[in-house]
């Protein structure tokens, strides 16, 4: 279960970067394949948020889906799983979306 | 419910501290842009685990500064990460100083194995923690202190998740599987296999005594990470292993 420290990456980042201004609401970025559970991610946040400037903000997810371009044949198609291939056969992709693990943006008190 | 925050559509929500309620009647798919006049909203574009990458970044430069190649063992439990590490220190060690970096969540068996063999070893333990971070090996380094032009070989906790994640500075990355496993572990576990830049399918020796499709399993590991080595071999009877140091000696310090 690494949505735990991915939690606690996500608490310490943002109380790194807005000092000590109250949070109300953080959106985040996980993508489909990037291996990351939203819904644990959810679950941790109120624990890992307690007793900090996140306490009881709302935290929205924002889940990209899966892309990639086949480096055979061009096509740029939906990938619902890492192991989809291009509708060609090609294995050979390139993924454009669906890995994302970012913090998008906060709310704070002005 | 809504997808995005687990809010209930059309009823009255609680989200922020206000001394009203508003109705949403959410027939959006999301933004939750409230325009609160005592909020402001700021931009991040930040990765989750920035942070870690950072550190990361710092472990790279510290073992090129000193001509170290580390590379980072992860598997599940049991695939023999350790054995395959005893016979490694055993057969590669005169040509190269070895040191290990063992990550279990409790216990010193593993460090005290590698310890056996002669090669210095230092254990971390994670505790509740199911990875090693950057953090951890940045320690782990300086307690090890291994000799400038060395390999420092880092054992992961034994899990095929978790660790597919976080960066350690390494130069490489090998995931190791064996055949007592089953071969729909890459299917299963597309992250850690498509993190590999080699896959070692260990436990050779058992293939007679267990149903396990090779071809199965190359097709999994193909379509998680198209190109990626795959050696198979026997950490216990020494079976293919020349493959697996060919590609550390390739890799390795110019002495």
């Amino acid at each position: 279960m690494h949505e735990m420290a991915i939690t606690e990456s996500v608490v310490q980042a943002i109380c790194e970067r807005m000092g000590d201004a109250p949070v109300r609401r953080v959106c985040l970025e996980i993508g489909t394949l990037s291996g990351v559970v939203a819904d644990s991610v959810r679950f941790c946040f109120d624990l890992v948020s307690e007793g900090t400037t996140l306490e009881g903000a709302s935290l929205e997810i924002v889940q990209p889906m899966g892309k990639a371009r086949c480096r055979d044949c061009g096509a740029e198609f939906a990938l619902d799983d890492l192991l989809e291939l291009c509708p060609c056969g090609s294995a050979n992709r390139e993924l454009l979306a669906g890995e994302e693990l970012r913090i998008r943006e906060v709310e704070v008190m002005a | 419910m809504c997808a995005t925050c687990g809010c209930s559509g059309g009823t009255i929500l609680e989200h922020h501290e206000h001394d009203h309620v508003h109705h949403h009647g959410h027939g959006h798919d999301h933004g939750h842009r409230h325009g609160h006049p005592e909020t402001r909203t700021v931009t991040l574009e930040q990765a989750v685990l920035a942070r870690n990458d950072a550190l990361a970044e710092l472990n790279r430069t510290w073992l090129a500064e000193r001509g170290i190649l580390a590379v980072n063992l992860m598997s599940s439990p049991g695939a023999g990460k350790t054995t395959l590490l005893e016979r490694t220190i055993r057969e590669l060690g005169a040509e190269v100083r070895v040191s290990v970096v063992e990550g279990d969540q409790e216990t010193v068996l593993d460090a005290d194995r590698i310890r056996a063999t002669g090669a210095p070893a230092v254990q971390i333990n994670t505790g509740s923690g199911c990875h090693l971070d950057a953090q951890m090996l940045a320690g782990g380094l300086r307690t090890l202190d291994p000799p400038e032009r060395s390999v420092v070989l880092i054992e992961n906790v034994g899990n095929l998740v978790c660790p597919a994640l976080f960066d350690l500075g390494e130069q490489a990355r090998v995931v190791i599987t064996s055949v007592t496993e089953g071969a729909e572990k890459p299917r299963k576990y597309p992250q850690m296999f498509r993190a590999a830049d080699l896959v070692l399918l260990n436990k050779t020796d058992l293939l007679p005594y267990v149903d396990f499709d090779i071809s199965a399993f190359l097709e999994g590991a193909r379509r998680a990470n198209p190109g990626v080595e795959v050696l198979q071999l026997s950490a216990t009877t020494g079976d293919g292993v020349t493959g697996w140091y060919d590609w550390l000696r390739a890799r390795l310090p110019r002495q």
